[in-house]
């Protein structure tokens, strides 16, 4: 019972959230400027919610993200800006193109462990950003425009709550298990009957896919693509957003993606200073709160129940065990 | 037909060899003590039955089935489940969810169910959770089912490992050095927990253990190792009274302890 009331109650929030963002939309009174900063905040949850689940589900250090993102972007941008089809279809062609290339990638790389991994999926990306640059399809160094602009707030928040929803449900299940027993000790996980090259690929695979409907939002948010937008800075910025949410918390990474993508907003003014302020953050927290703000705890109603009952005076104890 | 068959069973690395023409025969329901000095090559042949190794040469049939070139997951879901020497747990996660990973190669469902959480996902996962608190329950680990592994007394996290290798559902249990670190009362306890979960469980058994008077008041059988080669198979008492054994493996200090 006390289940179906908590999810009622996250439903019920998500609903007010998405009908008062709308509103303030189609009022005006949350400036264009927001809008984008919100959109960005929600490709960002995404970006940073699927890199958590490699790196810190599955304890797999990849720095390809930005290469899954350019496959899912680019592959999707085709479909709808060179071909003139529908975006339902590019959503599904960019997923599936950026999963294609997660395990292009993953099977050969995810035998490498640590530094090794990092180097290869780094490699990726900066392959990807240069070949994307020499064809001329796609626009080559100076880009891919007339995009066709299809992303509005509905889609954004559906994406976000959709891929969050699946990546909670695949963590929570007995393949989400799995990936987390290969990042506690992969040896004993394979004794215990766990086939830990299919789940370090699946996770990566996943993460992938995920990261590519970033992509086809982004691209069709923005509609002009530029190899140059998918350096290795932006797989450090969600690097950044996952470490100071903390490795291996689903909801760290949306507060994590939220701090960042509002704080870059607030210091475009000085974009000199900004990577400086990153680095700056990431030694800060690295050195302070090694497992990033929420450590590898999710925040859920029961703990904010329980903050509740700190605040509040003595917890009334109706705890069923 | 035997459970489990070993025919010179060779694993050398380059120059060294590990273990030299391995041989063992074992029916069901055996409880089976492998000894000998560090390095002899104990680890070795756990490592290769469970898949870890491939061997150089020989082979292993575990019930009619040859086991050269199936992985250790295969292998795990043919029958046979080890622990570690060093404790080898899931450290960071919950004590239940340890359990409910080893419950994967007995009940699972598709990649679907999981995502959208659609039969037969809710039904499976009930499954997974009554038998693995059963099975703590059984080993008097249910009250730390929601405590991390890692925080358990090593005591608990050695039952912990054995708990673990019983929810695969194995017919074959390769424990190694279960008795290292634990004090007298605890392998007191630990010899009647092995003797119990292979009559509850139906188990065949394999022991590796530096604790003689467990090797001894447990095993019906025992093998000693001296570097990687087999010197000597027999009964408790044969072996406590085999003359190469207390040369190669328990040396001259030794000896006298034993005649006491």
């Amino acid at each position: 019972m006390k289940k179906y009331f908590s999810t009622l109650i996250i439903c019920l929030v998500l609903a007010v959230f998405f009908v008062a963002v709308q509103l303030g939309i189609n009022s005006g009174a949350i400036s264009w400027y927001w809008m984008t900063n919100l959109y960005l905040v929600g490709i960002n949850i995404i970006l940073a919610a699927s890199l958590n689940l490699i790196n810190g589900f599955t304890g797999e250090f990849s720095l390809g993200h930005a290469g899954f993102m350019a496959v899912g972007a680019y592959s999707s941008a085709i479909i709808t800006a060179n071909l003139g089809l529908p975006f339902p279809l590019a959503v599904i062609v960019g997923m599936l193109a950026a999963a294609l290339a997660g395990l292009l990638v993953g099977l050969p790389t995810l035998r490498l462990r640590g530094d090794y991994l990092a180097i290869a999926t780094l490699g990726f990306g900066e392959i990807v950003r240069v070949v994307l640059m020499n064809i001329d399809y796609v626009g080559g160094a100076s880009g891919l425009t007339d995009i066709p602009a299809m992303v509005n707030w509905p889609i954004i928040f559906f994406s976000v709550v959709l891929s969050l929803l699946l990546i909670r449900n695949f963590i929570c299940s007995s393949h989400g298990r799995a990936c987390l027993a290969v990042r506690e000790n992969d040896l004993a996980a394979e004794m215990m009957g766990v086939n830990i090259t299919y789940y370090k690929v699946l996770a990566f695979v996943i993460g992938a896919a995920l990261a590519g409907l970033a992509g086809v939002l982004y691209a069709h948010y923005y509609t002009v693509l530029q190899p140059r937008e998918f350096s290795f800075m932006l797989t450090f910025n969600v690097l950044v957003m996952v470490m100071v949410g903390g490795l291996g918390s689903l909801t760290g990474s949306v507060v994590g993606a939220v701090i960042i993508t509002i704080a870059s907003a607030f210091l475009q003014a000085i974009p000199e200073l900004r990577m400086v302020i990153y680095a700056a953050l990431l030694i800060i927290s690295a050195v302070f709160r090694p497992q990033g703000l929420l450590g590898e705890k999710e925040v859920s109603l029961n703990i904010l129940q329980k903050l509740g009952g700190v605040l509040s005076g003595p917890v009334r104890s109706k705890q069923a065990h | 037909m035997a459970l489990l068959e070993v025919n010179k069973l060779t694993k050398a690395f380059g120059g060294l060899v590990a273990l030299n023409n391995f041989v063992l025969k074992m029916e069901k329901g055996e409880l089976v003590g492998l000894i000998g000095p560090n390095g002899a090559g104990k680890t070795t042949v756990f490592n290769l039955l469970t898949g870890l190794y491939q061997p150089t040469s020989g082979n292993i049939v575990f019930e009619g089935r040859d086991l050269r070139g199936k992985h250790p997951h295969q292998i795990t879901k043919l029958g046979i489940a080890r622990t570690f020497q060093n404790i080898r747990l899931f450290g960071n996660l919950s004590v239940l969810d340890n359990v409910k990973i080893a419950h994967q190669v007995v009940t699972n469902y598709g990649l679907i169910p999981a995502f959208f959480r659609i039969p037969p996902f809710n039904r499976r996962e009930a499954e997974i959770e009554e038998s693995a608190l059963k099975l703590l329950e059984i080993f008097d680990l249910k009250k730390h089912a929601y405590e991390k592994a890692k925080n358990l007394p090593y005591g608990e996290q050695r039952r912990l490992e054995i708990t673990r290798a019983l929810a695969t559902k194995p017919k074959l249990l390769l424990l190694d050095e279960p008795a290292a670190g634990m004090n007298p009362q605890e392998t007191h306890d630990l010899l009647e927990l092995i003797k119990w979960i292979r009559d509850e469980f139906d188990l065949t058994i394999i022991l590796i253990e530096h604790d003689m008077s467990l090797v001894m008041s447990l095993c019906e059988r025992v093998l000693v190792l001296d570097y990687g080669s087999l010197i000597a198979e027999g009964t408790p008492q044969e072996i406590q009274q085999n003359p190469r054994v207390i040369e190669a493996y328990l040396g001259d200090e030794e000896v006298a302890a034993w005649e006491e």
